[in-house]
């Protein structure tokens, strides 16, 4: 069964019901959008229990000519670490469907193209991590901006289209580097014996030090940009306060995981040897991310930066995992990625439920919601409890595994990395004291708590968080053997832990 | 006293260009005895008729291959058939956008605000002289590519460049900018072209030849004087350079395309670009392919030297026409890139370019027809703000021409640049390679702007308003986007065509 392909046509083929719909059936639109991503998340669910846990080698795997002159093919299958983050995907788009039911309104052109835009969007997004094929993975790469583009520039709010332009050229830049390492890959694929772009037959090209170095770079800086990661993250907090609520979750939550995925799958696996070169650059850039970004966030005013601050360190956090080279850290990276995707969904989520309700976003606008919106309130609360790893939330988990991992081979990093916590506590505790407790501000007395759509749209999120939370075994199971298998390709042993005192 | 020696023709294979020069001869006889009221229907028809035949011609010749065609002076192979092909699939739809005869001066010849013009505009005159001097150029182009002596090539050269001068200056409105590019335009032009004469007389000096293949010998043997060699190639070279309008032989591109009417510049943009390349790829592959040490160097620094300058311009531009034009420049550099390969990857990359491009050049011009106010075409990038509201297919199209420009995937120009770096990076040339990736990251920023200016800008007070496009641009524009797309998502059929008959025969 064609499991992946099947997934991707899915939204495609939404989208094309929608585009035959006339301009005024807006409800209509809405209501097949959810259709078509529940149906999309029902198809990946059913797949994710036909994936075998045991087996490392890449599942669903399909492959045809595309480009033959070139030796391109459509070629896609799933390891876990690829298998949990299309998981994230499916499940993260409905929710962002339903969670934004009216988010379209504000926008410069229809209803029915915002949910056009988002049904693309995610058969982009399954493509990009399902690729074998690094031709097929760049194409996706770059033809997944156009829509984030338009969602950004047509639908946000403020300075909508200077934070569209400006995440789309620094994405464009760190595109084109890569496309550079992309040619120079299928040349030196040609001199030995053949183009290709399989991942698997470049991942043994030989390449001299410092070819490798600079190729590697080339996509480094590419995934860096996309992460983001310290200095490249100043995208960022632009486009997600302007963008849609729904469209920073898929913003942060699913796009910017491309490029930390991007990490694993291309950096580590093509080059080995030019990671270990660059990797005490790297996981000094990820703790700089982790505080820089803590930092910012406490200072943020805005509710939106702040989150996207915050992401900012999380993703150092995850980078600091994967460069780390155990395979806790590396399980616990991409649990991060998943267990991210989910906590940033119900923070942005809530957070843009209690702007539209408020018609602000400063935090120091709000005030005693506790007493006016309980529920809404309570949302805000687990998820910013999710957000600094409190144990018994999903985050806990990914965060300790990723610190303990790390520790066993960069004490010193990890030691510093652990502060990011101690902040973390602060840039949560911070706005849920000024937004949720206090004397009500004035203004804020007569809020709507959340309606039963937003409440349906929130559940499954704080419920995939707290369950995972307690019991994180389902999503480990499936991660920890391609991520051992990772941890080994690049020649790596865990470090037995050394016993102290005697 | 030697015997005279009867000409042998093969007129089966010349057969495109002999149809693309009686079509021109019976546009002539159009213009001079029909009727007025005929005339632009029998001039449209007769065009893309000769057109559309000649093309047929060029199909039904695809696979053959001759060096005897015209007594040695013209060489029928793969990579000239392609070209050829794509000059006229080019044409036709660029004759699409000139038979809108509104765009032309009614007569030409009159002083610009003279009483005559007025006279003739009062009385609803209009001259269509246009399309025969369309058909010239068009069977010059179709010579040049395939030219295999000096003469022919130079012969072939002027037959394309005088009817594009003559056309520069037929626009309706602003007359005297038109007027003026066509004067600028001729003025270089004879000066490119006296270099090339002169790189000319020097290669014959070097070689006592003229033919290309005599040449070549002389190259491949190496008794010749190389001083000789070197100033026959660069003064050549000056002469081709001048053509695909790279850096600094540039300064008439925006100019030109400015002034002259939208439908010659689209119809200028893309297929003199494609029958200058193409004349320079068998030039290089071929006759100085032996002397690659002289002249690789040289054209690799022009080829940075353009990309970053076209590229770099194009951003300060506010008028729509000055960068697309500089958006050409920066296109002549990356086509050269495909010329310093020299390779059979590089040769395939190129004419595939060069079609995608010529396209997607024609289909972005067909757009700039439709934008107007009451005075005629609105080029001021400014006042194209919130054109995505008010005319959202017209604006979708040429966002996905310049998608197409910037090199995004799933469009044509993303295979085409793709193509054309990795043969260049096989060759060794990482230099240029890198310098054609940075020059399109900038590149990218200002197909982005307009994006941004068309989309996500509010439309200004002022009426700018969109024509309804008449049913033949219609299909140039519908035609360009869909091959635009197509070639983006499935250019594997293409490729595979290109890469199986485009090898250059001597």
């Amino acid at each position: 069964m064609n499991y992946l392909t099947l997934i991707m046509a899915i939204p495609l083929l939404g989208a094309a019901l929608i585009a035959t719909l006339p301009q005024s059936k807006s409800l209509l639109a809405k209501q097949l959008a959810l259709g078509t991503t529940l149906i999309a998340a029902v198809a990946t669910i059913f797949m994710t229990t036909k994936f075998e846990r045991s087996n490392t080698a890449l599942q669903f795997v399909e492959s045809y000519d595309w480009i033959k002159a070139f030796g391109i093919k459509y070629a896609v299958g799933v390891d876990g670490i690829a298998l949990v983050l299309i998981l994230m995907t499916a499940l993260l788009t409905p929710i962002v469907v339903l969670a934004g039911w009216n988010e379209s309104e504000g926008g410069r052109w229809s209803t029915k193209t915002f949910y056009i835009l988002i049904l693309v969007l995610q058969t982009m997004s399954f493509g990009v991590f399902a690729a074998t094929d690094v031709f097929l993975f760049y194409v996706f790469f770059e033809a997944m901006l156009v829509p984030v583009y338009f969602l950004i520039g047509g639908y946000g709010s403020g300075e909508r289209s200077a934070a569209a332009v400006k995440f789309l050229l620094y994405s464009l830049f760190g595109g084109l580097l890569m496309l550079a390492s992309i040619i120079a890959l299928y040349v030196l694929s040609g001199e030995q014996g053949g183009h290709t772009f399989d991942i698997a037959a470049l991942s043994q090209l030989e390449m001299s030090s410092t070819t490798q170095n600079l190729l590697f770079l080339g996509f480094f800086i590419a995934f860096a940009i996309k992460a983001p990661l310290f200095p490249f993250h100043t995208w960022l907090p632009d486009a997600a306060k302007s963008a849609t609520p729904g469209t920073s979750v898929l913003l942060l939550g699913v796009l910017d995981k491309v490029g930390t995925f991007g990490m694993i799958r291309y950096c580590l696996s093509i080059f080995p040897e030019a990671s270990k070169t660059f990797t005490p650059l790297i996981i000094t850039l990820s703790v700089i991310s982790i505080l820089y970004g803590a930092f910012l966030a406490i200072g943020a005013k805005d509710i939106k930066r702040l989150i996207a601050y915050t992401s900012i360190s999380h993703f150092g956090f995850i980078t600091l995992g994967i460069f780390a080279m155990t395979t806790q850290a590396q399980s616990g990276a991409t649990l991060y990625m998943f267990n991210h995707g989910f906590s940033t969904a119900a923070l942005f989520l809530v957070a843009g439920w209690m702007i539209s309700r408020r018609g602000s976003s400063t935090i120091a606008d709000f005030g005693g919601l506790q007493r006016v919106t309980p529920v809404m309130a309570w949302s805000f609360f687990i998820a910013g409890m999710s957000s600094l790893a409190l144990p018994g939330l999903s985050s806990f988990v990914s965060e300790f595994l990723v610190l303990v991992g790390t520790f066993t081979r960069y004490p010193v990093a990890a030691v510093i990395a652990t502060f990011g916590i101690v902040l973390a506590a602060l840039y949560i505790l911070i706005p849920v004291q000024r937004a949720l407790h206090g004397p009500t501000e004035p203004g804020n007395e007569n809020l709507k708590d959340l309606n039963l759509r937003e409440k349906i749209a929130i559940a499954p999120v704080i419920a995939v968080i707290v369950v995972l939370g307690f019991y994180p075994a389902p999503a480990l199971n499936i991660i920890n053997p391609a991520a051992a298998q990772v941890v080994s390709q690049m020649g790596f042993t865990d470090p037995l832990p050394t016993h102290g005192g005697k | 006293m030697s015997e005279f020696i009867s000409p042998t023709l093969s007129y089966s294979l010349l057969s495109p260009i002999l149809v693309v020069f009686a079509g021109a001869i019976i546009g002539v006889l159009i213009e001079a005895f029909a009727s007025k009221s005929i005339r632009p229907i029998a001039q449209v028809s007769v065009s893309i008729g000769t057109l559309v035949l000649a093309l047929v011609q060029v199909w039904r010749i695809r696979s053959s291959s001759s060096t005897t065609a015209a007594m040695g002076s013209v060489i029928i192979d793969g990579p000239g058939l392609l070209l050829q092909g794509s000059i006229l699939i080019i044409s036709i739809i660029a004759v699409f956008l000139i038979a809108d005869t509104e765009n032309f001066a009614a007569a030409p010849a009159a002083i610009p605000g003279s009483p005559e013009e007025r006279e003739s505009i009062a009385r609803g005159q209009q001259v269509t002289e246009v399309f025969p001097l369309t058909l010239f150029a068009v069977a010059g182009m179709l010579i040049f590519p395939v030219a295999s002596d000096l003469i022919t090539l130079f012969v072939a050269l002027e037959v394309l460049s005088l009817p594009l001068y003559l056309m520069a200056g037929l626009s309706r409105r602003r007359r005297l900018l038109s007027q003026e590019s066509a004067l600028k335009y001729f003025l270089l032009g004879a000066f490119s072209s006296a270099f090339f004469l002169f790189g000319a007389a020097y290669l014959y000096g070097y070689s006592g030849s003229i033919s290309f293949a005599g040449i070549q010998d002389a190259v491949v043997g190496g008794t010749g004087n190389d001083v000789f060699l070197l100033i026959g190639i660069a003064f050549l070279s000056i002469g081709l350079l001048f053509k695909v309008g790279a850096v600094p032989f540039h300064a008439w591109t925006p100019d030109v395309y400015q002034g002259a009417p939208t439908p010659v510049t689209a119809f200028m943009a893309a297929a003199t670009k494609v029958a200058a390349f193409g004349a320079m790829l068998r030039i290089y592959y071929t006759v100085f392919a032996n002397a690659e040490w002289s002249w690789r160097p040289l054209i690799t620094g022009i080829a940075i030297i353009t990309m970053a300058f076209g590229s770099l311009v194009a951003i300060s531009q506010r008028d729509v026409k000055r960068m697309l034009a500089y958006s050409s420049i920066a296109h002549a550099g990356f086509l050269l890139t495909g010329v310093i390969a020299l390779n059979k990857a590089g040769l395939d990359a190129s004419i595939y370019y060069l079609f995608a491009y010529g396209i997607a050049s024609v289909g972005a011009f067909a757009v700039v027809t439709l934008v107007r106010d009451s005075a005629g075409e609105v080029t001021d990038l400014n006042r194209w703000a919130g054109l995505g509201k008010r005319s959202p297919w017209v604006a979708t199209s040429f966002a996905t021409f310049l998608l197409a420009f910037a090199g995004i995937p799933l469009t044509s120009g993303f295979i085409g640049k793709f193509s054309i770096f990795s043969a260049a990076y096989e060759s060794g040339a990482t230099a240029v390679v890198i310098a054609g990736v940075l020059s399109s990251a900038i590149a990218a920023f200002f197909y982005i702007r307009v994006i941004v200016l068309m989309f996500f800008s509010d439309p200004l007070e002022d009426a700018t308003s969109v024509l309804i496009p008449s049913i033949l641009t219609r299909i140039t524009v519908l035609f360009s986007v869909v091959v635009t797309i197509f070639l983006g998502v499935f250019p594997s059929p293409l490729l595979d065509f290109i890469s199986n008959i485009a090898i250059f025969i001597r």
